[in-house]
């Protein structure tokens, strides 16, 4: 799969590392679209990281036992949703804290997706088809690069269906109005816990077809270290995203393009610090969290509601 | 729809072992502005939520147009043309006025066409007296603006019962004039009733025709406005005539300057300068009221002082030395606090009353002994003496504190700023916000006497009648700085309304 992009210079690095970011982007732009949608409803799911871990592992079973690789993204999308519902209905409950239970879900989650993954982790299942994109080219880097996942455009048209939902649907002003201040959207007759539900659901649904993505993609495999916490780094990425589903799918892009910075330069010949650029994506949270936590005001864009009951 | 008669006969509602509504009768006739006067806890706001739906009276009966009409839910209120302003807002802050304005709207489909709503919403403002931005995100706006648009909201909702409550308590004397006679002008035509709830007799004197008293859960007293006088209605409210105190007024001249705050710049919550540069003076013996609408920087200012948020740049001295809310500077400068909101801004709600009033002095002997042992008895004997001496009630050291009423948190919290004796600064904000008469009363007592000793007090009030009765001097903040600077006597309350607007 990797080729030596040799003959296109500069170029090759820049090829690399876009068909890196359009690869690597997706698990991201899934979950902290997710993650928005649950976050504008006034609602914190930490347990991303357990969601998409059990889509990764639920769409490779279902793709490895039916042989249909959608199947596999649609169950992980419905199990996604099941978890959601689960982290809701713990979220409401009356002393529970939405980060503790989000922590708690983690576990759950990973730890489900490690024991019903363990008869899966040998063989390979179909994987998605890929979109190409290249034929124009001969330049082998080009082409690999442009063969597209079918879920990055997926990824997309989520992030504008979301922005379309919270600006010009009812039922997106009241996920606002829900996550910007529940006394007032209690005191306008809405019912704040049912919108609530349904936004966390969906928003686990979202996440979990992102993990489709960790499996049903080369290598094409399950194992238990496949999201390296880009479950967790997603959620913070809807903070730099201002909690904006169009920033989210541009961070998304950025951590992407920052995650294949290593395996870009290795396709290069730039072998040494391999792990230091491997490490980007999670020095980029680091840097972004520092950037945007100041404690001189609130953040921008942030749901006033946020985390409340 | 025609606008409704409403009357309540005999609403009862208790909550536990409260009683917070006894056969309590109330009628609105179409066309008329009724105000609902009372003091804090005297039911006002629960008859109103049984009016509305929000809570179900224990017994008692709602006739509307003369027919018994049960209303079991806000949306069956709405339906009957009820619609209700609440005294904390219900616009969405992160919303534009349209979405906001939209978002009510019953019937709302699930796709919105933006187009037409936006033409809907222009032809209904075009009628309507006050100009207000259908983009403005609501959380640009100041409080007023924010008023006035949830009474909009109401009136397109077609809203025929408007009920009130307290609405004027954010605005300034102008602003309130403006919705209010806005509101009168309605009436006037018959296109709606009123029903306002309000502590502020000049408000009813001068725009409402009827007024129901409550006292303590009880009806105290009804009548036309036309045949009371303020007098008289606090007597009914109060069960006692309220004694105007006279005595108020210092009996010496200011000393020396003792607080000196020296172009002051600080930042809000949302990262923008929320204090441009103030300069502000305080001499012993002297009150300087700082009045203003809130959210122009008095909170800052307050944090500032008190230690709670940084500063930019700017100086805060007291008599010439440099100022910093170290426990040690404190003690030194004598330097006492009283923030608003106390049980928030100045106590530890679950600890107990005797240890909150412990916290200027526990790290001292005798609450301390060898620098690290607390002596629990002493703190519990400072907690008895200093509720003796304030009046805290229920007098119970141990109890938390959060279990206290807001008057009463008020005081065990100022019984500790005041408890040391030797008061030169005392800082203290909105101490009577949310207080009935008579903690209010006892709270300016113990200013106006800690001035008489000596101490220069600087006083945050966004009641203008409480600054004009108690300070020396009054400075207006408007915008992060100071814009007005006057005395009690030569005060034009036009004037300082319009510079608290901003328009000076």
């Amino acid at each position: 799969m990797q080729t030596q992009p040799e003959g296109l210079g500069a170029w090759g690095i820049a090829v690399a590392l876009a068909g890196g970011a359009m690869r690597g982007s997706i698990p991201y732009m899934f979950v902290s679209l997710g993650e928005c949608l649950t976050e504008k409803s006034g609602k914190i799911n930490l347990g991303m990281e357990g969601v998409l871990l059990m889509g990764a592992m639920t769409a490779f079973a279902v793709s490895d036992i039916t042989g249909s690789p959608w199947l596999g993204v649609m169950a992980a999308a419905a199990v996604g949703m099941l978890l959601g519902a689960l982290h809701a209905w713990l979220t409401q409950q009356p002393a529970v804290n939405d980060v503790a239970a989000g922590i708690a879900m983690i576990v759950f989650g990973s730890g489900l997706a490690f024991f019903f993954g363990k008869r899966f982790v040998a063989p390979m299942a179909p994987q998605l088809p890929l979109l190409d994109f290249g034929g124009w080219s001969r330049v082998p880097a080009i082409q690999s690069a442009l063969r597209i996942s079918p879920l990055f455009f997926v990824g997309i048209a989520a992030a504008f269906l979301l922005h379309w939902i919270f600006t010009r649907t009812s039922w997106g002003l009241k996920v606002r109005a829900a996550g910007d201040d529940t006394q007032a959207a209690r005191a306008l007759g809405i019912n704040v816990n049912a919108v609530r539900f349904i936004a966390i659901t969906i928003g686990g649904g979202l996440a979990a077809a992102g993990g489709a993505h960790l499996t049903l993609y080369f290598p094409g495999i399950w194992s238990e270290g496949i999201s390296g916490g880009q479950g967790l780094m997603a959620v913070a990425l809807v903070i730099f995203a201002k909690w904006s589903p169009r920033r989210c799918l541009a961070a998304a892009l950025l951590f992407g393009g920052a995650q294949a910075l290593g395996p870009s330069l290795q396709s290069l010949g730039v072998n040494g610090y391999y792990h230091l650029f491997n490490a980007s994506p999670y020095l980029l949270t680091l840097g972004v969290m520092i950037a945007t936590c100041t404690p001189h005001r609130r953040l921008a864009g942030m749901p006033g509601a946020l985390g409340k009951k | 729809m025609t606008v409704p008669h409403l009357e309540a006969r005999g609403i009862s509602k208790h909550f536990g072992s409260l009683k917070a509504l006894d056969d309590v009768s109330l009628e609105v006739a179409p066309g008329t502005f009724h105000a609902l006067l009372g003091e804090n806890g005297a039911g006002k706001s629960t008859i109103v939520k049984c009016l509305m739906g929000f809570y179900h009276a224990d017994a008692g009966e709602i006739y509307i147009d003369g027919a018994l009409t049960p209303i079991a839910s806000p949306q069956e209120a709405r339906h009957l043309g009820l619609g209700m302003v609440f005294q904390h807002f219900t616009l969405i802050p992160a919303m534009t006025v349209a979405e906001n304005l939209v978002l009510a709207r019953p019937g709302l489909p699930l796709v919105i066409d933006w187009k037409a709503e936006t033409k809907q919403l222009e032809a209904f403002l075009d009628r309507a007296p006050f100009r207000v931005d259908l983009r403005a995100r609501v959380d640009t706006l100041s409080a007023g603006q924010k008023q006035k648009i949830e009474i909009l909201k109401e009136l397109y909702l077609r809203t025929r019962l408007l009920i009130l409550d307290e609405p004027t308590s954010v605005l300034t004397r102008d602003e309130a004039d403006e919705v209010l006679g806005y509101i009168r002008g309605l009436v006037n035509e018959g296109k709606l009733s009123v029903l306002l709830i309000t502590h502020k007799f000049r408000e009813v004197m001068a725009y409402c025709d009827q007024v129901t008293l409550l006292r303590r859960g009880r009806f105290a007293g009804a009548g036309k406005t036309a045949d009371l006088d303020p007098s008289r209605m606090a007597e009914m409210m109060m069960g006692e005539a309220r004694v105007q105190n006279e005595s108020m007024r210092p009996k010496a001249a200011p000393g020396p300057s003792v607080l000196r705050i020296e172009d002051l710049h600080a930042r809000g919550d949302n990262g923008l300068e929320a204090l441009h540069g103030v300069n502000l003076t305080v001499r012993a013996g002297e009150i300087v009221g700082i009045a203003g609408v809130s959210g122009n920087g008095q909170r800052e200012l307050v944090e500032v002082i008190a230690g709670q948020r940084g500063a930019d740049s700017g100086r805060i001295g007291v008599k010439g030395e440099d100022h910093r809310p170290t426990r040690a500077m404190l003690r030194k400068h004598q330097f006492y606090t009283l923030p608003e909101e106390p049980l928030k801004n100045a106590a530890v709600a679950r600890m107990s009353v005797a240890e909150n009033m412990a916290f200027g002095v526990f790290d001292e002997p005798p609450f301390q002994r060898w620098g690290f042992l607390l002596d629990r008895a002493a703190i519990t004997q400072l907690g008895r003496d200093l509720i003796a001496r304030f009046s805290v009630r229920p007098p119970l050291p141990d109890a938390p504190i959060g279990e206290l009423s807001g008057g009463n948190v008020q005081r065990a919290i100022l019984a500790r700023e005041l408890s040391n004796g030797q008061v030169r600064v005392l800082v203290a904000a909105n101490p009577c916000f949310g207080l009935d008469f008579k903690a209010v009363d006892s709270i300016h007592e113990l200013l106006v006497e800690t001035r008489n000793q000596g101490a220069a007090v600087l006083l945050v009030s966004e009641d203008l009648d409480e600054l004009l009765m108690l300070a020396d001097r009054i400075v207006v903040m408007t915008g992060g700085a100071i814009v007005l600077e006057t005395t009690p006597e030569d005060a034009d309350p036009a004037a300082i309304g319009r510079h608290m607007a901003g328009h000076h």
